[in-house]
Protein backbone atom coordinates (compact mmCIF):
# COMPACT_ATOMS: atom_id res chain seq x y z
CA UNK A 1 0.00 0.00 0.00
CA UNK A 2 2.77 2.91 0.45
CA UNK A 3 4.37 1.50 -2.27
CA UNK A 4 1.60 2.86 -4.42
CA UNK A 5 0.89 6.26 -2.73
CA UNK A 6 4.80 6.48 -3.05
CA UNK A 7 4.10 6.00 -6.85
CA UNK A 8 1.43 7.56 -7.38
CA UNK A 9 2.85 10.41 -5.80
CA UNK A 10 5.64 10.53 -8.30
CA UNK A 11 2.99 10.07 -11.17
CA UNK A 12 1.04 13.54 -9.54
CA UNK A 13 4.59 15.58 -9.32
CA UNK A 14 5.10 14.72 -12.42
CA UNK A 15 2.50 15.45 -14.06
CA UNK A 16 2.57 19.02 -11.72
CA UNK A 17 5.79 20.01 -13.36
CA UNK A 18 4.55 19.14 -16.68
CA UNK A 19 2.01 21.60 -15.98
CA UNK A 20 4.33 24.35 -14.64
CA UNK A 21 6.90 24.99 -17.56
CA UNK A 22 9.93 27.52 -16.08
CA UNK A 23 9.37 25.62 -12.54
CA UNK A 24 12.72 24.46 -12.42
CA UNK A 25 15.80 26.49 -10.44
CA UNK A 26 17.60 26.46 -13.62
CA UNK A 27 18.95 29.07 -15.77
CA UNK A 28 19.35 28.90 -19.35
CA UNK A 29 20.99 31.78 -21.41
CA UNK A 30 21.72 32.43 -24.90
CA UNK A 31 25.23 33.66 -25.14
CA UNK A 32 25.08 35.45 -28.86
CA UNK A 33 27.68 38.33 -28.46
CA UNK A 34 31.69 38.04 -28.57
CA UNK A 35 31.94 41.24 -26.68
CA UNK A 36 34.04 41.19 -24.04
CA UNK A 37 32.16 42.66 -21.29
CA UNK A 38 29.17 40.84 -22.32
CA UNK A 39 30.96 37.48 -22.16
CA UNK A 40 32.04 39.24 -18.26
CA UNK A 41 28.29 39.57 -17.15
CA UNK A 42 26.83 35.96 -18.96
CA UNK A 43 29.69 34.17 -16.62
CA UNK A 44 29.30 36.24 -13.55
CA UNK A 45 25.54 35.25 -13.61
CA UNK A 46 26.01 31.58 -14.58
CA UNK A 47 28.55 31.39 -11.72
CA UNK A 48 25.96 33.56 -9.52
CA UNK A 49 23.02 31.38 -10.54
CA UNK A 50 25.23 27.99 -9.16
CA UNK A 51 25.95 29.83 -6.16
CA UNK A 52 21.67 30.33 -5.79
CA UNK A 53 21.30 26.41 -5.92
CA UNK A 54 20.51 26.69 -9.24
CA UNK A 55 21.65 24.69 -12.51
CA UNK A 56 23.22 27.21 -15.06
CA UNK A 57 23.39 25.92 -19.17
CA UNK A 58 25.24 28.73 -21.40
CA UNK A 59 24.24 28.87 -25.09
CA UNK A 60 26.89 29.55 -27.07
CA UNK A 61 25.59 31.05 -30.30
CA UNK A 62 27.02 33.31 -33.45
CA UNK A 63 29.80 35.62 -32.35
CA UNK A 64 29.87 33.73 -29.08
CA UNK A 65 31.65 30.97 -30.12
CA UNK A 66 34.64 32.35 -30.91
CA UNK A 67 35.03 33.34 -27.44
CA UNK A 68 35.40 29.15 -27.00
CA UNK A 69 38.14 29.21 -29.47
CA UNK A 70 41.56 27.67 -28.34
CA UNK A 71 44.24 29.90 -28.99
CA UNK A 72 46.54 27.27 -29.20
CA UNK A 73 45.50 25.09 -31.98
CA UNK A 74 45.22 25.60 -35.74
CA UNK A 75 43.33 22.99 -37.68
CA UNK A 76 43.76 23.04 -41.59
CA UNK A 77 41.67 21.52 -44.27
CA UNK A 78 39.48 24.64 -43.85
CA UNK A 79 38.21 26.40 -47.23
CA UNK A 80 38.47 30.22 -48.36
CA UNK A 81 35.66 31.88 -46.34
CA UNK A 82 36.08 29.23 -43.14
CA UNK A 83 40.10 30.61 -43.34
CA UNK A 84 38.76 34.52 -43.53
CA UNK A 85 36.27 33.56 -41.10
CA UNK A 86 38.70 32.22 -38.46
CA UNK A 87 41.49 35.36 -39.21
CA UNK A 88 38.77 38.01 -38.75
CA UNK A 89 37.22 36.77 -35.37
CA UNK A 90 38.63 36.58 -32.16
CA UNK A 91 40.35 33.46 -31.73
CA UNK A 92 39.55 32.69 -28.13
CA UNK A 93 38.62 34.88 -25.15
CA UNK A 94 41.50 36.54 -24.35
CA UNK A 95 40.84 38.20 -27.95
CA UNK A 96 37.94 39.73 -27.50
CA UNK A 97 36.67 43.05 -27.56
CA UNK A 98 34.53 45.72 -25.19
CA UNK A 99 31.08 46.36 -26.62
CA UNK A 100 32.09 50.36 -26.39
CA UNK A 101 34.85 52.62 -25.50
CA UNK A 102 37.17 49.83 -26.99
CA UNK A 103 39.12 52.61 -28.73
CA UNK A 104 41.81 50.73 -30.74
CA UNK A 105 42.43 48.28 -27.42
CA UNK A 106 42.92 50.87 -25.18
CA UNK A 107 39.64 51.09 -23.57
CA UNK A 108 39.40 47.20 -23.39
CA UNK A 109 43.24 47.55 -21.99
CA UNK A 110 42.58 49.66 -19.11
CA UNK A 111 39.50 47.18 -18.27
CA UNK A 112 40.97 44.80 -17.63
CA UNK A 113 43.90 46.55 -15.84
CA UNK A 114 41.13 47.94 -13.80
CA UNK A 115 39.65 44.58 -13.18
CA UNK A 116 42.36 43.33 -11.57
CA UNK A 117 42.91 46.28 -9.69
CA UNK A 118 39.56 46.09 -8.00
CA UNK A 119 39.84 42.29 -7.96
CA UNK A 120 37.48 41.70 -10.08
CA UNK A 121 37.42 38.58 -12.01
CA UNK A 122 39.09 38.28 -15.44
CA UNK A 123 36.89 36.31 -18.15
CA UNK A 124 40.00 33.24 -17.60
CA UNK A 125 38.95 32.81 -13.78
CA UNK A 126 35.02 32.64 -14.61
CA UNK A 127 35.53 30.29 -16.92
CA UNK A 128 37.79 28.29 -14.70
CA UNK A 129 35.34 28.70 -11.64
CA UNK A 130 32.24 28.02 -14.16
CA UNK A 131 33.83 24.61 -14.86
CA UNK A 132 34.11 23.89 -11.22
CA UNK A 133 31.02 24.64 -10.52
CA UNK A 134 29.49 22.73 -12.75
CA UNK A 135 28.22 25.60 -15.37
CA UNK A 136 27.11 23.53 -19.00
CA UNK A 137 28.50 24.81 -22.08
CA UNK A 138 26.25 24.16 -24.99
CA UNK A 139 27.49 25.23 -28.33
CA UNK A 140 25.29 25.89 -31.36
CA UNK A 141 26.42 23.30 -34.45
CA UNK A 142 24.98 25.44 -37.14
CA UNK A 143 26.99 28.81 -35.73
CA UNK A 144 30.07 26.42 -35.98
CA UNK A 145 29.39 25.33 -39.26
CA UNK A 146 28.56 28.94 -40.40
CA UNK A 147 31.92 30.48 -38.95
CA UNK A 148 33.89 27.52 -40.56
CA UNK A 149 34.75 26.49 -36.84
CA UNK A 150 35.99 22.84 -35.98
CA UNK A 151 35.22 21.12 -33.19
CA UNK A 152 38.66 20.70 -32.17
CA UNK A 153 39.58 24.13 -32.20
CA UNK A 154 37.18 24.83 -29.00
CA UNK A 155 38.53 25.04 -25.52
CA UNK A 156 38.44 21.99 -23.54
CA UNK A 157 35.46 22.51 -20.84
CA UNK A 158 33.46 19.89 -18.82
CA UNK A 159 30.29 19.19 -20.21
CA UNK A 160 30.32 20.86 -23.22
CA UNK A 161 28.34 19.89 -25.79
CA UNK A 162 27.07 20.67 -29.51
CA UNK A 163 23.71 21.07 -30.13
CA UNK A 164 20.76 23.04 -32.12
CA UNK A 165 18.04 25.19 -31.44
CA UNK A 166 15.73 22.20 -29.98
CA UNK A 167 18.11 21.78 -27.21
CA UNK A 168 18.30 24.97 -25.51
CA UNK A 169 14.43 24.88 -26.07
CA UNK A 170 14.18 22.22 -24.07
CA UNK A 171 16.37 23.53 -21.64
CA UNK A 172 14.49 27.07 -21.68
CA UNK A 173 11.07 25.92 -21.46
CA UNK A 174 11.93 23.87 -17.56
CA UNK A 175 13.88 26.51 -16.58
CA UNK A 176 12.70 29.78 -14.10
CA UNK A 177 15.00 31.95 -15.76
CA UNK A 178 15.95 32.19 -19.62
CA UNK A 179 18.00 35.21 -20.48
CA UNK A 180 19.72 36.24 -23.93
CA UNK A 181 22.82 38.27 -23.80
CA UNK B 1 33.20 33.47 22.61
CA UNK B 2 32.04 33.76 19.19
CA UNK B 3 29.18 35.43 18.64
CA UNK B 4 26.46 33.55 17.44
CA UNK B 5 28.44 30.49 18.37
CA UNK B 6 30.15 30.94 14.75
CA UNK B 7 32.30 27.91 14.64
CA UNK B 8 34.36 29.79 11.85
CA UNK B 9 35.21 33.16 10.16
CA UNK B 10 35.06 33.11 6.56
CA UNK B 11 37.48 35.85 4.79
CA UNK B 12 35.96 37.36 1.78
CA UNK B 13 37.57 40.46 2.03
CA UNK B 14 38.07 42.48 -1.16
CA UNK B 15 36.02 39.96 -3.06
CA UNK B 16 33.67 41.71 -5.48
CA UNK B 17 30.90 40.41 -6.95
CA UNK B 18 30.04 37.07 -7.64
CA UNK B 19 32.75 35.73 -5.39
CA UNK B 20 30.90 36.40 -2.15
CA UNK B 21 28.03 34.32 -3.10
CA UNK B 22 29.95 31.35 -4.74
CA UNK B 23 32.26 31.56 -1.68
CA UNK B 24 29.45 30.84 1.13
CA UNK B 25 27.36 28.35 -1.56
CA UNK B 26 30.94 26.24 -1.43
CA UNK B 27 31.71 26.80 2.47
CA UNK B 28 28.75 26.53 3.53
CA UNK B 29 28.61 22.69 3.51
CA UNK B 30 31.97 22.62 5.84
CA UNK B 31 29.50 23.37 8.74
CA UNK B 32 26.94 21.33 10.09
CA UNK B 33 22.90 21.78 10.11
CA UNK B 34 22.56 24.29 12.66
CA UNK B 35 25.93 26.03 13.24
CA UNK B 36 26.79 29.33 12.08
CA UNK B 37 29.83 31.00 9.98
CA UNK B 38 30.41 34.70 10.64
CA UNK B 39 31.31 36.06 7.30
CA UNK B 40 33.32 38.91 6.63
CA UNK B 41 33.18 40.88 3.29
CA UNK B 42 34.01 44.09 1.90
CA UNK B 43 31.65 44.32 -1.00
CA UNK B 44 28.72 46.53 -0.06
CA UNK B 45 26.34 44.13 -2.48
CA UNK B 46 26.90 41.41 -0.31
CA UNK B 47 24.25 43.49 2.16
CA UNK B 48 21.72 41.90 -0.65
CA UNK B 49 23.01 39.47 -2.09
CA UNK B 50 23.37 37.22 1.08
CA UNK B 51 20.29 37.61 1.98
CA UNK B 52 18.49 36.49 -1.31
CA UNK B 53 20.95 33.70 -1.08
CA UNK B 54 19.62 32.91 2.20
CA UNK B 55 16.45 32.97 0.73
CA UNK B 56 17.09 30.97 -2.47
CA UNK B 57 19.17 28.16 -0.85
CA UNK B 58 16.72 27.79 2.29
CA UNK B 59 19.20 28.93 4.58
CA UNK B 60 19.48 32.10 7.72
CA UNK B 61 21.02 35.05 7.92
CA UNK B 62 21.18 35.36 12.01
CA UNK B 63 22.87 39.21 12.24
CA UNK B 64 24.38 41.69 9.98
CA UNK B 65 26.83 43.91 11.42
CA UNK B 66 28.23 46.93 9.64
CA UNK B 67 31.04 48.38 10.74
CA UNK B 68 34.15 50.62 9.67
CA UNK B 69 35.04 49.45 6.18
CA UNK B 70 33.80 45.82 7.24
CA UNK B 71 30.54 44.31 6.78
CA UNK B 72 30.13 41.29 9.11
CA UNK B 73 27.61 38.77 8.35
CA UNK B 74 26.51 35.51 10.56
CA UNK B 75 25.67 32.94 7.85
CA UNK B 76 22.96 29.94 9.87
CA UNK B 77 23.18 26.22 7.93
CA UNK B 78 19.68 25.26 7.85
CA UNK B 79 19.91 22.77 5.81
Amino acid sequence: MAVDVATELAELKKKVDEMQPGALPKLSMVVFSGDLDKLIAALIIATGAVAMGMQAVLFFTFWGTAALRDPKVNVGGKDFMSKMFGWMLPKGRGKLKLSNMHMAGMGTAMLKDLMRKKNVPSLDQLFEMAAQLGVQIKVCEMSMDLMGFKREELIDYPNKEFCGVATFLADAKESSVQLFI
Amino acid sequence: MAEHDAVKVLDLKGLPCPMPVVKISQEIGSIDVGQVVEVHTTDPGSLADFPAWAKSSGNEIVETKQEEGLIRIFVKRVK
